[in-house]
């Protein structure tokens, strides 16, 4: 294996604990016995690739790419930033997808029942393959919080789901912005399954006065980070 | 050491497929649904069907996971500039990877595929990743085959494993209508819990 290609051990501190009794759906989902430690093979080092032709420009527009009869409701925003990796590279060419509740805080699902309305010009879900700076940007509106089934009376702070492809399997993530100034954010219990409070601090989106359009949209930045490459402290297995 | 820390994983939550895969959500978004097929008519390899359903510890069904597989081609290439072996170059009709949420009814989930050939000292195998509410980080494990007893024996990651936890990494194979299908129930946590892997 060439150790360059190889990523560096995910920072298990920096992400939330497997099983955290305040997020309740953890309780019997999280495993009990401790992941098993491997140094990368070429089977982790290795992951699916897209092209800019599996996709359609107006997949990144949320405001457009479900809309039937008009616009949907809400604050129009962009969302835009760079994929990372630990060493500070950007990490360009790989897809990233979002989806996100309504202005109202209804998701576009057939399990979803919160008695917000659905919007028939939102879909709620968005696509796009980073540049070769690693950016990405999507026009979206603005989601409403929510609430779930917790503790007695939990709220979502309005956020954003995200998917992200690196380089290599390894790499995969699947996170949630959420927005700067929002008052649910301190109370949130995802949020709060998170001991490190400055680990929570870098899933808060921020707002981006440059990069907004006047009389037109707000814009948000939200940076992510994807493991690094470098040495293992662990035993090569192939 | 790495100079910018990694931004914190996040629950995929219970409307993943909206995000996903769509239509799976109740709506038909994409013209292109990413990872819904793995194959066309021109993929080489024996055709086979990996599937399986989810336990949490309650031995409930996880009815709202989102599955994704990763694996080789029927070469043992993978499609990825990273894989340098020598050897046939990686089969131009196969990306190797898919996507499958567990069916809200039966809790099934399911890709038509080929058999992966070895990967160096490798046995075949797949890998998944099992994202869903209540799971904070996704979870990694991999799909070995069942008749494949003497690579499977040879294995360097499977040896890393207890004995007597192999066998949740391993699924049997039977005959479906001429396909072969290996069955691989997950287990995330108690009696039988699968072997995850941080990799
Ligand atoms: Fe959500």
């Amino acid at each position: 294996m060439d150790l360059d290609l190889e990523f560096a051990p995910r920072d298990a501190a920096a992400h939330p604990p497997a099983l955290a009794p305040i997020y309740r759906s953890t309780l019997l989902r999280a495993p009990r016995q401790p992941l098993l430690s491997l140094r990368s093979t070429l089977t982790e080092i290795t992951g699916p690739i897209f092209g800019e032709s599996e996709l359609d420009p107006i997949d990144a527009d949320l405001t457009r790419n479900h809309a039937r009869d008009g616009d949907p409701i809400g604050e129009r925003i962009t969302l835009h930033g760079r994929v990372l990796d630990g060493d500070a590279r950007a990490v360009p060419g790989v897809l990233v997808e979002i989806w996100q509740a309504n202005a109202g805080g209804r998701y576009r699902h057939t399990n979803d029942s919160f008695t917000a309305a659905i919007d028939p010009n939102f879909g709620g879900c968005g696509r796009v393959i980073t540049d070769a700076e690693g950016r990405y940007r999507f026009r979206t509106i603005r989601p409403g919080p929510y609430p779930f089934p917790n503790r007695e009376n939990d709220w979502r702070p309005a956020h954003i789901h995200y998917s992200v492809f690196g380089q290599g399997f390894s790499q995969r993530l699947i996170t949630q912005s959420y927005f700067e100034g929002d008052p649910l954010i301190a109370r949130d219990a995802i949020l709060g399954t998170m001991p490190d409070v400055a680990a929570r601090q870098r899933l808060v989106a921020t707002l981006d006065m440059e990069a907004s359009a006047p009389f037109e949209a707000l814009a948000w930045r939200f940076d992510i980070v994807l493991r690094g490459r470098g040495a293992s402290r662990f035993e090569s297995v192939a | 050491m790495s100079k910018l820390p990694e931004t914190p994983s996040q629950t995929a939550g219970p409307y993943v497929h909206i995000g996903l895969i769509p239509r799976q959500a109740g709506f038909d978004i994409f013209e292109n649904n990413l990872g819904a097929a793995m194959l066309t008519p021109e993929t080489k390899g024996e055709r086979i069907r990996i599937e399986g359903r989810i336990f949490d510890g309650a031995d409930a069904l996880v009815r709202d996971a989102l599955v994704e597989i990763w694996q080789a081609d029927a070469g043992g290439r993978f499609a990825h500039p990273a894989d340098r072996q020598n050897g046939p170059p990686p089969d131009p009709h196969f990306r190797g990877w898919g996507r499958s949420g567990t069916d809200f009814a039966t809790g099934v989930w399911g890709f038509d595929t080929i058999k992966p050939g070895r990967v160096g000292p490798m046995a075949p195998h797949a890998s998944l990743w099992i994202v869903a509410r209540g799971i904070n980080t996704g979870l990694a494990t991999r799909v070995y085959f069942a008749d494949e007893d003497a690579a499977n024996a040879e294995d360097p990651v499977l040896r890393m494993v207890e004995p007597a936890r192999r066998f949740t990494l391993i699924a049997p194979r039977a005959l479906r209508g001429g396909i072969p299908v290996y069955s691989f129930d997950i287990r995330l946590q108690g009696d039988g819990e699968t072997v995850f892997l941080d990799v």
